[in-house]
């Protein structure tokens, strides 16, 4: 295998911001690259990750900072002479060009002599695992294939960086499976320094090296796989980590970082991640496995327990899902190794140290917009 | 084979009402929808067409003396007499530079519309307002415009930068004109929509692999947009090509704008000789056909797929 990453050291991402008109779509966003790193953008959609990503392409301006690579601005550079590949959600084929031509494209551009072309052409399709359709027009492959046509059109380009848009959002689940095997299996075989855009935290979680959570245009927080999954920054990454249950609760004690939150009908202690005052509103995130249902096999943890009424109950092989409603009316997802009966009342128990209490506010409120401000209200 | 062969069963007499067999194979009342339609292809297009063609083989009398040839007569005549002749030259003169034109110029302005920007909505609407005026609105406005006591000639001469009226209508100019007028605004929509076909990822795609714009466009966008343009070619060459009211009207009727469709028009109103006037329409129509049928053998080389984009 001779197609490799171009080598540099480091990209540097300097209070990058992108607005449309009055609208901030990104806002500072500061971040350090290093060489071969798989770099993942995780958020939901309309939160600048998309954004972020065709500013580092070239396709948008810049309105805000400067992105260096070792130490040079490349902001200023057109995109058609930054050498980064780029892979799209719809995958953005030449749909008149057979798969080789796609994959030649660029390779011509550059006036790359005709026999080494042919080679890294071979090459691209050799990686991708698509030879037999190497004389097939985009239009006649499946959603997989032409993905995988996508990847090898940016590879063998041997880009400094790749760049990926949602690449998997637009195949089916299995297909999905297969690809992000084969997009880490290329990452680790060609030492692509990759910045992968994704809605889809398992995704995210299962194939970066380190992992940004944007929230309106904003940075969340910055962290690897494991630091997001078990010590999310605030609510909101802990939303997207999997913690289905969030919970608005008062702080009645603190005790160091255990804080003892409660509301009608539910009490329960936790750990404090943002500093919390008694009186406080907080928000209480409890993944539906730390939250379950007090049993011989499961005892009460930490003296933490609290009761709530069984309302749906669903079999899921090894254990039970279990919606529960409070006393105070608050749906919560919890998990059971015994099938609870329907209408029941049953005790629930967490580990202290697996109830993770935020501040309810993610921002400070005078950096909002207005307009933003109105959302947050909505929400709440 | 020596395996028994399995009897095929005779295929079961179907039970279902006759009704209910037609309409499986798409015979049903929903075909009484095409009756108008059907009615106004067969009164005003089958009937007369074939009429026509029956026409052409009865020359008159004069015609037959003149050219001979019996009942091919008239299409000697259209063949041998250069005035009558000549008029292909004159028309195509007249609609193969104005198609290729109105396609040729459509294609930037097409591409800048693409993007948004302040007055968009504007600009389009006045790209487009010209489809509105007949024929006869624009060769109006020409002749007050352009013509020799005009006010672009009047105003061109106040200011000194000419002595004599520039000469832009009443001539070949003047129809060009008239052409561009009515044929752009129709050209730029249809090319719009092609375009707007095309998905912009894909020429983000071409940018982000090193293709500067020229690149793009020659080897990306042309060729997906190329049956378009072929498209556009032929709707745009074809109402050139029966131009008649602006020929008469801007143009140098009897002259350097003598189109086929004034000769036919000639023979039918002037000499009342309503088979040589069939023939010439023919004959229009034959040219026409040749020059569509290039252009669409040329375009069936081409990609027609998917290109992307929302069709």
């Amino acid at each position: 295998m001779t197609i490799a990453a171009s080598k540099f050291e480091s990209l540097e991402l300097r209070g990058v911001g992108r607005s449309f008109g009055g609208t901030d779509a990104l806002v500072d966003l500061n971040l350090t690259v290093r060489a071969g790193e798989f770099i993942a953008l995780l958020g939901p959609s309309g939160c600048g990750k998309s954004t972020a990503l065709n500013c580092l392409a070239g396709l948008l301006p810049l309105t805000h900072g400067q992105i260096l690579i070792d130490g040079k601005r490349v902001d200023t550079v057109a995109a058609e002479n930054r050498g980064f590949g780029m892979v799209f959600q719809n995958y953005a084929l030449f749909p008149h060009l057979s798969v080789e031509k796609n994959i030649a494209f660029g390779l011509q551009m550059r006036k790359v002599p005709k026999d080494e072309l042919k080679r890294r052409v071979a090459e691209g399709i050799a990686l991708v695992k698509l030879e037999e359709h190497a004389k097939k027009l985009p239009g006649q492959l499946s959603g997989g294939q032409q993905q995988r046509v996508a990847i090898a059109r940016a590879v063998v380009l041997e880009p400094r960086l790749v760049l990926m848009d949602e690449p998997l959002s637009n195949l089916d689940a299995k297909l999905r499976l297969e690809m992000r095997t084969e997009i880490r299996r290329l990452h680790q075989s060609l030492g692509l320094t990759t910045l992968y855009v994704t809605h889809d935290q398992e995704e995210a979680l299962s194939m970066a090296d380190r992992l940004v959570v944007l929230r309106a245009g904003r940075v969340q927080q910055i962290g690897t796989p494991e630091q997001l999954h078990n010590s999310p920054a605030n609510w909101h990454v802990a939303d997207f980590m999997g913690y289905r249950n969030l919970i608005d609760l008062d702080v009645t004690a603190v005790n160091g970082s255990t804080v003892t939150v409660q509301d009608e009908g539910i009490t329960l202690r936790g750990t404090a991640v943002q500093p919390a005052t008694v009186g406080e509103k907080v928000r209480a995130a409890i993944r539906p496995e730390d939250l379950v249902v007090v049993s011989p096999g499961s005892p009460v943890q930490g003296g933490n327990t609290t009761t709530a009424t069984v309302s749906v109950v669903e079999y899921h092989g090894r254990e039970f899902a279990v919606d529960v409603t409070t006393a105070g009316g608050r749906s919560l997802h919890v998990r059971s190794d015994h099938a609870p009966t329907v209408g029941s009342v049953v005790e629930l128990t967490a580990d202290p140290a697996r109830v993770l209490v935020f501040r309810a506010d993610l921002t400070d409120p005078s950096t909002l917009s207005t307009q933003e401000q109105e959302l947050a209200e909505v929400r709440r | 084979m020596s395996a028994p062969a399995i009897a095929t069963p005779k295929a079961t007499k179907s039970t279902a009402s006759l009704r209910h067999r037609l309409a499986e194979r798409g015979i049903d009342t929903s075909l009484l929808m095409l009756v108008p339609a059907l009615v106004f292809a067969l009164a005003l297009f089958v009937y007369p067409f074939s009429y026509g063609i029956g026409l052409t083989f009865q020359p008159t009398a004069a015609i037959q003396e003149k050219w001979g040839a019996g009942v091919f007569s008239n299409y000697a005549a259209f063949f041998k007499d250069s005035f009558v002749f000549d008029s292909i030259w004159l028309t195509m003169r007249l609609a193969l530079p104005a198609a290729l034109f109105n396609v040729l110029a459509s294609i930037p302005v097409a591409f800048k519309l693409r993007q948004r920007f302040r007055g968009k909505r504007l600009l389009t609407i006045l790209l487009v307002l010209p489809i509105t005026l007949g024929t006869v609105l624009t060769a109006q406005g020409l002749l007050i415009f352009a013509g020799r006591q005009g006010w672009l000639n009047r105003f061109l001469i106040q200011i000194g930068l000419i002595d004599q009226p520039l000469a832009l209508v009443n001539n070949y100019l003047g129809v060009m004109f008239s052409l561009v007028i009515s044929g752009f605004p129709f050209a730029f929509l249809l090319i719009s929509s092609y375009l707007s076909g095309i998905d912009p990822s894909i020429e983000a795609a071409a940018k982000t692999m090193g293709a500067d714009w020229k690149q793009r466009f020659r080897r990306v966008i042309l060729p997906l947009l190329a049956p378009g343009l072929a498209t556009t070619f032929i709707l745009t060459f074809v109402l050139a090509f029966s131009v008649f009211p602006s020929a008469r009207l801007v143009g140098d009727a009897m002259g350097s704008t003598r189109v086929m469709a004034l000769m036919a028009y000639r023979a039918f109103g002037e000499q009342t000789d309503y088979p040589m006037a069939s023939t010439i329409a023919m004959m229009m129509g034959v040219i026409e056909l040749v020059v569509v049928a290039m252009v669409l053998l040329w375009r069936s080389f081409l990609y027609k797929g998917s290109t992307g984009g929302k069709g």
